[in-house]
């Protein structure tokens, strides 16, 4: 059942006996007339960052917010682990920190807010969220509003609302694509950090190729709609991967190769 | 000479500037001083004023003018969020809405005469009728223009639709509320004020301006005029202030 398009390279070692995380069967979507999704297909697997990248507007962000149950599709299943989103813990990442954070609460009271929802008591509502802070070593002052905080720290407050659920999948829309430079280096270390602290499943959409390489587990490469999978590359950098990774001839062949099937998908008539 | 000290005297320079001219153009006699009279004739009557029937008339005229935004206040509030938070219902009400909000209340003297007598609850319930439909529609506004992400990220956290009502939606529209509560109180001061002139007043700052002018007693008049004034600047300030301690986000 498993789509196997014409480039997927071969089956890392070991995917067989992991059974995925998340199960796209049959997934449709249409926009007016524009067919995004027809009958797609897709395997995560479980503990894994993934990329997802391709060409503007063929819905990568459609994707993660079908799968978030933000958009509902036309047609089609998604289990996560057999079971279906309402029975599961997940968070996600606005790319509009600005507009996604609650203005009138500090930090510390938005990055709880998830657990008032779950009708988790105020006394441990605060454990959970200080304890969450104190493990992930994360240095920010939690009593200032929002918009007393920069770019990054308000995307990073955004990023512990969403993991203080202990969410077996993140979820996250182009989370730093409003940040400048400087802040995106310091904010793509942050994640990393983040995933190999909790291991949580982690789906990323991200319209920067070095960023979707330097981050991912794989990159999820899909066509222009309707969307298919171009590719499903594996990306083997070690981890923690800094600065120094990005000139690995590893992880540049592995980022080229990404570019070309890329650029093969964008000419496609 | 930009010194922060200096800049912080700015606003002083027309105050400054407005009675020097009134001193100047009172002194050399310029115009007939019956009917401007000095800027100290103008003070000395304000302040002896305020302490008899001048002060009765601006408690009387604070006294409405708070009554009917507070009527107004209870009444569009809900009522607003309740229209905000259905698109098509203020849709379907938004010809009616802003064919009242444009009627001049003082057409309505009449009708509220007929209504509720010549007491004082006409001219609450006149400048009440103007102040709700402008917090109204400023409400349903801010209701309607939440952050679309912000309600979207309330409910990829599970929160239902009253929870986004009321975590979410209420503060969203908090600050476009305060424009319509300052403009609100505005149009309720201008209402009263009119009232109190013209149908049948004892007292009340209106009431205070018309008789002056009537026994031309030109200081009292100003001064009258000049409580007016700072009444109603001092309601737009205070709710400023109201809002910048309870919607610190705002504009932010």
């Amino acid at each position: 059942m498993v789509q196997t398009p014409e480039a997927a390279p071969p089956t890392p070692a070991g995917e067989a006996t992991k059974p995925p995380h998340v199960t796209i069967r049959g997934l449709s979507k249409r926009f007016d007339k524009t067919v995004i999704y027809d009958n797609f297909d897709l395997d995560i697997p479980r503990g894994e960052l993934i990329s997802v990248f391709g060409p503007n507007g063929c819905g990568k962000s459609t994707l993660i917010n079908m799968i978030a149950g933000l958009v509902p599709p036309d047609a089609g299943q998604i289990l996560f682990g057999g079971r279906r989103l309402a029975a599961i813990n997940f968070g996600y990442v606005f790319q509009n920190y600005r507009e996604a954070l609650f203005p009138w609460m500090r930090a510390f009271d938005n990055i709880a807010y998830p657990l008032k929802l779950k009708n988790v008591p105020p006394a441990e509502r605060r454990t959970r969220a200080e304890k969450l802070v104190e493990h992930l070593g994360i240095k920010l002052d939690l009593g200032l509003y929002p918009y007393q905080m920069s770019g990054g720290q308000q995307q990073l407050v955004s990023i512990l609302r969403a993991l203080v659920v202990e969410p077996e999948i993140l979820f996250l829309d182009e989370p730093f694509s409003a940040l400048d430079y400087e802040m995106t280096l310091f904010m793509r270390e942050q994640l990393q950090r983040i995933f190999l602290e909790t291991g949580t499943t982690t789906i990323l959409v991200s319209h920067d190729l070095e960023e979707a390489v330097f981050l991912a587990d794989r990159v999820l490469l899909l066509s222009r709609h309707p969307a298919r999978v171009a590719a499903f590359t594996p990306v083997t950098a070690a981890r923690p991967r800094t600065d120094a990774t990005l000139s690995e001839p590893d992880f540049v062949r592995t980022k080229a190769e990404c570019l070309a099937i890329f650029q093969r998908e964008v000419r496609r008539p | 000479m930009r010194s922060p000290r200096a800049e912080a005297f700015l606003p002083v320079v027309g105050v400054v500037g407005l009675v020097a001219i009134w001193s100047l153009v009172t002194w050399r006699q310029w115009v007939d001083p019956v009917l401007l009279p000095s800027p100290m004739a103008m003070f000395d009557s304000l302040w002896r004023g305020m302490e008899g029937t001048l002060g009765f008339d601006f408690l009387k005229t604070v006294y409405r003018t708070a009554a009917s935004t507070l009527i107004a206040a209870v009444i569009a509030i809900p009522l607003g969020i309740v229209l905000g938070s259905s698109e098509r219902l203020y849709r379907s009400l938004e010809f009616v809405i802003d064919f009242f909000r444009s009627t001049p209340a003082s057409a309505m003297f009449p009708l509220f005469l007929v209504l509720f007598g010549v007491g004082d609850e006409t001219k609450i319930a006149v400048a009440a009728f103007g102040a709700i439909l402008v917090i109204l529609f400023n409400v349903a506004y801010g209701v309607m223009n939440a952050r679309k992400t912000r309600l979207l990220a309330a409910k990829v956290m599970g929160a239902s639709r009253w929870r986004v009502l009321f975590d979410v939606m209420l503060l969203e529209s908090l600050p476009q509320t305060f424009v319509g509560l300052r403009n609100g109180v505005s149009l309720a001061l201008v209402i009263i004020v009119v009232a109190e002139m013209f149908i049948g007043s004892q007292d009340g700052l209106g009431h205070s301006v018309f008789e002056a002018q009537q026994l031309f007693d030109m200081p009292r008049m100003y001064a009258a005029i000049f409580a007016a004034g700072a009444l109603g600047y001092g309601l737009n300030l205070l709710f400023l202030l109201i809002e910048r301690r309870f919607v610190h986000w705002s504009g932010k």
